[in-house]
């Protein structure tokens, strides 16, 4: 597949670059792995906006994806994740984490449950390694498909109606983290109520010849329900809105970290609900029910900072002005109105009746301004429209 | 300051050497305010580290070719970009296979990747993991650079510290880290890179550096560790990356002599060291082949330990241990090198025009079997039959070495031995050892050898003639880890100070070892300084790494 | 109430039996399960011509636990030698035999500097080995060096070592990961000498003299002391008394019961079950098997957590000694070889680049042309190894890589053909005496003694394979990660040799993580 003269283009087009370069009109790009994917495509604002008044499209074909078949399938995916995949039943979705057999996080990802032991990992980083390595003593096939297979994130609240128009009858019975396959153009084309936003959402899977159908299609029946493309950069305001973490932001991938105690657990990202220690055997097991018993180091807060401006590179103090963290992400949320962040503070701070501080540096016309800010501990998602959840999915 | 009535000369220390590691000693101590001399048998200075123009027009690095571990705490104290030192880092490299294809080590990280995944899916990721662990033994060895070596026998403070020091920085490494490490020093590199690799070309790829410069195959333990000694250092930040002295590595010795002058400090060349004087346990100068006495209460040496202890000092005041232990010293020499002059730029099929990696190191064994057959040739006192060759072409990144259209090859070559078959180089082998060198480069470039103008030809031999690197060992001692950090490059003798009292060593010979690094100078310089009860102003390293 | 469910001990060589003696000393319910219908494993006789027996594999002991055999009475459960402290007698086509006695060596062509050179290499040998046995008397310790608690153990291995004054301290830190080729230079030219000390550091090793890490292994060879010694029956009779000793201790053996795997429930081994089907309870597991049959095979990797499989997955052990028996119909004449030293331990490594250049091939795959060989004759010394007046010969023959490039079925009887050569070479007779020759190959040790790459040791004995990496961190202190099994075959600590003591100190082990809450 791979020529050797692939050094001549060092970064790719996604299957439906030749949509999203007509439609780029900052001509802003943004590399994701060995691929390009907008990062703007006409104003943020307006793109997010889009996103939470009616529905946008964001190009998610470079999201590594491996298949995973065999006999031992699921028992080999239970050893690797932290969560009972068991639970996952076919046609359904499930978010995820894997660990080291330090306990450390090394990514996290949703596993799709096709037919009885047939499985797709979607992660942020390649596993390969990691995978083939985990394979040992189970009789499973894993096979990296990223290339193979085209994807696009409609997220909004219009989205399902797009959806409908576009002809996937009964999409609106699909239930979160569900997923159903549509015959489209002469093929398959896969759908799962899934995303990175925190809103309704779908994402859709289909072979990379049949791309610039599903995009041309899904915006000419998406046009009168307000459809429009999305970059990186409005879907990273949604994402921290959702308080939804992220691989390399938020956390130190386990098998990149080259300084030790830089990685976090499960337990240390807020993600205790994804660890299940009644399922049989899984790497990091033992190293977390250790954790359990003698304590975390550190904690992941969500935090409401007073004020208008955001908390970029700040650190966390405490209420005697010392450094007990770090944010890892930060937004200003037109949907609350609040400047958000997700901070990893060490133990035992972030207990409810701490007082915790952020400083934030800020420049008005070139005068800089260094504040202390206050912040309020909030849990879960910062912004979680009504809509995520419904089933059926509303019109709009 | 000049006297003039008095022939005998007096500074307060001397080095022996002009080489990168001399000279970094001399300008930290001259720095520090020392009346300093640079002795050097050579009508040149730079020891290996040289620019020479061999072949009208054209400049070679003939030995020393490429530079990344020149540590940019030195650069930056002895202000080396204002005497001229320029590193240009030059694009990744190639390893050829005999079915016409490659493997190319691209800068850029995901095309590198890919280019790993064309041959094997699973080393593409497992690269990262890879990188990963070797950047951990990386950080735990940048920390001990610009240190001297604790005694482990030792109850003096200073060394309890400096055992503390290293003891924290296992600790930090975490469980799992300490025995990670402790297998990284003690595995081959075939075996450190089994453990990620299945095939056998991108593992083959890798295998270069654990054996460049060493007497040691690819499956003797302890290589894996000498891989360290081609990824520790950086070029701006970037790890692991490689780059050239604009003007060849003559002009790190150039830039590192302007240092030393601007602090007062002197260099003769032609002058040979016959004898370091001393008056019992005390250094009191040298004399020159010339009979000429120089005085000084320190001698550095930048020679290494066989010719420092055995052949500069009188054997007299010497302790038949301390004999027997620069006798035992490994120095084995088991690398050479051709300078090419071509008439225009080497055509490489496999690479077709204009690709991007024909101007990085280009090389031609593709499997492990060839490697160690490679080794297997020297264990016979014979070079390579089918070598590893590190084959670069300088002239196409740095404009300054040949004229205009014209190139300059530099190809380092592992196994040469010393001696062939016990006995002398000869014209002959010499033209042999080229044709060998010649047949294989032509294996991938047909047509290569119509384009050489002129060839120097460098065995271990000639590197020993010239430079005084004993049997042309490019490190001045074996990287096996009976000789390194205090064991380096003996027990005993590992922090700098030779048997008397004024007596140091300062070459690669010493603590951190070869490659054109200057620690083991500025370490030794350090030293000296702390005898004199002022070691501030020798860089100690960079902690926040 | 019902009795508690026994610990069982997988595979019946030396140190299953000794932990199995142990456990059972201690009060324990043990059952030893082996596979085959005797056990001894690796310590072993076998008649392999009618009338000639020859201890299998391991044919000459030099490691033995002394607290093993103090502890369990060997001597009065049968163990008796039939030759002890033998000679070690370096052979030589075209020269005389070169004979070391304890710490004198004697010959043909030594001069005086090498014979003294030899007292004072064997004396520090000797003193640096002993630090050795002061590591082999415990379990390692782990290195996690968080608090003084994890420090001391670590500092009790650093104590052995400063203990012995700074110059030989200096020294032992300096040979440690050397090569023996260099040692040996630093102390000897002749090259006889130097061929013979070279072998004892590569026997049963994938590794030739230059490889670094062999003055380890050389020491690790001498840490039990240095002798050679065979018991009178061949190594089989060690097993016997070792049988008789865990019976009497309460121990029962099972024979022709191989263990198909166990039986896992909620991170705890619960059972073993047999290849016949049937599964059996019981309250752990010691495994003698090593440890990547053990860990991957038995237990399988889907129980362990990755990173730890994949260390397992990644243990060395390649074995590359084969095993050579003759059955002669009279006594062969070595040249330059005394008739009295017919019955010492003989080697074939006349000098350290013929043992490296027999390396070579092992690295691609092939055996050496010229094979290094550690050769005895048990019937010199025991009648009961061989009809009157005829002679058995083991031999242990290197090198002969598990892994052989063209497959061992294809090339046996060349390699045989290849040792018959090289013995002829040296015994010019020899060959018209042959009754019979059996060769086994790593392969068929692999299969025999079910040794996964048929190498002795479990695991090649190497830094990187040593004391807390030995087999693999995690598991250096005989218990596995999971709960209830525990290792403690030749691939744990202090490794490999018939010595015992890993079946002694797993034992420990085992009843001190019972005691502990």
């Amino acid at each position: 597949m791979m020529t050797r003269e692939h050094y001549q283009q060092a970064v790719y087009p996604t299957p439906f670059h030749a949509r999203t370069s007509a439609a780029n009109t900052l001509n802003l790009w943004h590399r994701w792995k060995d691929c390009t994917v907008a990062d703007a495509y006409s104003d943020v604002s307006m793109e997010y906006t889009a996103l939470r008044n009616a529905c946008t499209v964001f190009d998610l074909s470079p999201m590594t994806k491996h298949r995973i078949d065999g006999p031992d399938a699921l028992a080999f995916m239970n050893r690797l994740v932290t969560r009972d995949v068991a639970k996952i039943k076919p046609g359904r979705v499930g978010y995820t984490v894997w660990c080291d057999d330090q306990g450390q996080v090394i990514d996290d990802g949703t596993i799709f449950h096709f037919d009885a032991g047939v499985y797709r990992l979607c992660s942020q980083e390649r596993q390969l390694d990691w995978l083939q390595d985990s394979a040992l003593g189970f009789d499973v096939r894993i096979h990296e498909e990223t290339t193979e297979v085209a994807a696009l994130a409609l997220q909004g609240p219009t989205s399902c109606a797009a959806l409908k128009r576009m002809g996937l009858t009964g999409i609106e019975t699909l239930t979160p983290f569900g997923m159903r396959s549509f015959p489209f153009a002469g093929t398959q084309l896969q759908v799962s109520r899934t995303g990175f936003t925190g809103d309704l959402g779908y994402e859709l899977w289909i072979e990379p010849e049949h791309a610039l159908v599903l995009w041309d299609r899904l915006f000419d029946a998406g046009s009168a329900v307000g459809i429009k493309p999305m970059g990186t950069l409005a879907l990273e305001m949604s994402r921290v809105e959702a308080g939804f973490i992220q691989a390399g932001v938020d956390f130190l991938p386990a098998d990149r970290a080259v300084r030790p105690g830089r990685t976090r657990s499960p337990f240390e990202l807020d993600l205790a609900w994804l660890v299940d220690f009644n399922k049989p055997n899984f790497t990091g097991r033992s190293a977390l029910l250790r954790e359990q018993a003698e304590g975390s180091r550190y904690r992941l807060l969500r935090l409401d900072v007073e004020g208008n401006k955001v908390a970029k590179d700040a650190f966390v103090y405490n209420s005697r002005q010392k450094v007990v963290g770090v944010v890892t992400s930060y937004v200003w949320s037109p949907a609350v109105k609040a400047s958000v962040a997700l901070a990893s503070v060490e133990m035992p701070w972030g207990r409810p009746d701490d007082e915790l501080l952020v400083d934030i540096y800020y420049q008005k016309e070139l005068q800089w301004n260094r504040k202390m800010a206050r912040c309020r501990l909030v849990a879960g998602p910062f912004y979680t429209p009504a809509r995520r959840k419904m089933t059926p999915a509303p019109e709009f | 300051m000049s006297s003039g009535a008095n022939s005998n000369q007096r500074y307060d220390a001397i080095v022996i050497g002009a080489g990168h590691n001399g000279l970094t000693s001399a300008a930290f101590l001259a720095r520090a305010g020392l009346k300093v001399l640079v002795l050097e048998r050579n009508s040149y200075i730079g020891g290996a580290a040289v620019s020479r123009e061999l072949h009208q027009g054209w400049i070679y690095s003939n030995c020393s070719y490429v530079c990344s571990l020149l540590r940019p705490e030195i650069y930056r104290a002895l202000d080396l970009a204002r005497h001229g030192l320029q590193i240009v880092p030059y694009g990744g490299g190639v390893t050829f296979t005999r079915d016409g294809d490659y493997l190319g080590g691209y800068v850029d990280k995901d095309v590198k990747r890919r280019e790993i995944a064309r041959h094997n899916a699973h080393d593409a990721d497992a690269w990262q993991r890879y990188s990963r662990d070797t950047m951990r033994q990386c950080r735990f060895i940048r920390s001990l650079l610009l240190r001297t070596p604790p005694d482990p026998t030792s109850l003096k403070l200073r060394d309890l510290r400096e055992l503390l020091y290293l003891g924290k920085r296992f600790a930090d490494l975490g469980e799992q880290g300490i025995y990670d490490t402790i297998r990284f020093y003690t595995l081959s590199i075939a075996d450190y890179l089994a453990e990620y690799y299945e095939s056998d070309l991108v593992r083959a790829n890798f295998s270069g550096s654990g054996i460049i410069g060493t007497a040691l195959g690819v499956h003797s333990p302890g290589t894996a560790y000498v891989l360290l000694h081609h990824y520790m250092g950086d070029v701006d930040g970037q790890a692991g990356a490689w780059g050239y002295a604009r003007g060849g590595m003559g002009a790190v010795s150039k830039a590192l002599a302007g240092a030393l002058q601007s602090f007062g400090g002197e260099i003769r060349c032609d002058a040979p060291v016959e004898k370091v004087l001393n008056r019992g346990r005390q250094v009191t100068g040298v004399v020159l082949a010339s009979g000429e006495e120089i005085l000084a209460d320190r001698v550095l040496s930048n020679l290494d330990p066989k010719r420092t202890f055995l052949g500069l000092l009188d054997q007299k005041s010497l302790e038949p241990e301390l004999v027997a232990k620069a006798r035992n010293f490994k120095i084995r020499g088991s690398s050479g090198k051709l300078n090419i002059a071509l008439d225009g730029l080497p055509e490489f099929p496999a690479l077709g025009r204009n690709h991007p990696l024909h101007c990085g190191d280009l090389h031609f064994l593709d499997s492990m079997a060839r490697f160690e057959r490679a080794y297997d040739d020297w264990k016979d006192g014979r070079w390579s039959r089918d070598p590893y060759l590190d084959l670069l072409i300088p002239s196409m990144t740095d404009p300054t070495m040949t004229p205009a259209g014209k190139h300059y090859m530099s190809v380092f070559v592992q196994y040469v031995p010393p001696k062939v078959q016990g006995r002398d180089w000869t014209q002959a082998d010499r033209d042999a050892f080229r044709d060998t060198v010649f047949d294989q480069i032509e294996t991938q470039s047909p047509g290569f050898r119509k384009l050489v103008l002129h060839a120097e030809v460098r065995t271990p031999q000639e590197l020993e003639n010239e430079v005084g690197l004993t049997e042309g060992n490019i490190f001045q001692g074996e990287l096996t880890v009976d000789q390194l950090f205090f064991n380096r490059p003996f027990p005993g003798f590992a922090q700098y100070r030779g048997p008397l009292r004024g007596l140091y060593l300062c070459g690669s010979a010493t603590h951190p070892g070869g490659g054109v690094m200057a620690a083991p100078g500025a370490n030794a310089a350090r030293e000296v300084l702390l005898d004199l009860g002022r070691p501030e102003g020798v860089p100690e390293g960079w902690s926040d790494d | 109430m019902t009795e508690r469910a026994p610990i069982f001990i997988v595979g019946g060589g030396h140190n299953g039996l000794v932990c199995a003696a142990y456990l059972a000393r201690a009060g324990r319910r043990v059952v030893v399960l082996e596979a085959a219908e005797r056990a001894g494993g690796c310590a072993a006789t076998h008649e392999f011509h009618s009338g000639f027996r020859v201890s299998s594999i391991a044919h000459l002991l030099y490691g033995l636990d002394m607290q093993v055999a103090g502890d369990l009475n060997l001597t009065q459960h049968g163990l008796a030698y039939a030759q002890q402290n033998l000679r070690s007698v370096a052979l030589h086509t075209a020269a005389d035999a070169l004979v070391f006695d304890g710490d004198s060596a004697s010959g043909a062509g030594l001069d005086a500097a090498d014979r003294d050179a030899f007292q004072r290499f064997v004396a520090a040998r000797r003193r640096f080995a002993a630090v050795l046995a002061c590591w082999h008397a415990a379990p390692p310790p782990r290195l996690a060096l968080s608090g003084w608690r994890d420090a001391l153990p670590v500092a009790k291995l650093g104590w052995a070592v400063r203990r012995l004054g700074r110059k030989d301290m200096r020294e032992l830190l300096r040979i440690a990961t050397m090569s023996v080729d260099d040692w040996l230079n630093e102390y000897f030219t002749s090259a006889r000498i130097k061929g013979a000390l070279a072998l004892d550091a590569v026997l049963g090793a994938w590794a030739g003299p230059r490889s670094g890490g062999t003055v380890f292994a050389s020491l690790h060879r001498a840490a039990g002391g240095g002798a050679y010694s065979v018991p009178q029956g061949g190594m089989g009779s060690l097993s016997a008394a070792l049988v008789r000793a865990a019976t009497a201790a309460g121990a029962e053996i099972r024979c022709q019961a191989r263990v198909a795997g166990f039986e896992v429930v909620a991170g705890r081994v619960s059972g073993v079950r047999l290849a016949s089907g049937e599964t059996l309870a019981c309250s752990g597991v010691v495994s003698a098997l090593d440890p990547q049959q053990t860990l991957l095979g038995l237990l399988g990797a889907r129980h362990l957590e990755a990173e730890f499989a994949r260390r397992v997955q990644h243990l060395r052990a390649t074995g590359t000694a084969a095993k050579l028996h003759l059955a002669l119909s009279r006594a062969p004449e070595f040249h330059g070889l005394k008739t009295q030293d017919l019955g010492e331990r003989l080697l074939i490594a006349p000098d350290a680049d013929y043992v490296e250049r027999a390396f070579n091939p092992a690295k691609y795959g092939e055996y050496s042309p010229q094979p290094v060989m550690e050769i005895h004759l048990p019937s010199i010394h025991d009648a009961s190894m061989a009809p009157a007046g005829q002679q058995v010969l083991s031999a242990v023959v290197q090198y002969a890589p598990h892994n052989l490039a063209a497959g061992w079925p294809a090339a046996r009887s060349r390699f045989l053909e290849t040792c018959l050569e090289t013995l002829a070479r040296h015994a010019p007779g020899l060959r018209a005496s042959i009754l019979h020759a059996e060769l086994l190959t790593p392969a068929d040790i692999a299969e025999r003694v079910g040794i996964t790459g048929g190498h002795w040791h479990h695991g090649e004995l190497a830094l990187d394979q040593y004391l807390m990496l030995r087999p693999v961190p995690g598991a250096a202190q005989y218990a596995t990660p999971v709960a209830g099994l525990f290792l403690c075959s030749a691939g744990t600590h202090p490794g490999g040799g018939v010595l015992g003591t890993p079946g002694r100190l797993a034992a420990a082990q085992l009843l001190a993580r019972e005691a502990a809450p």
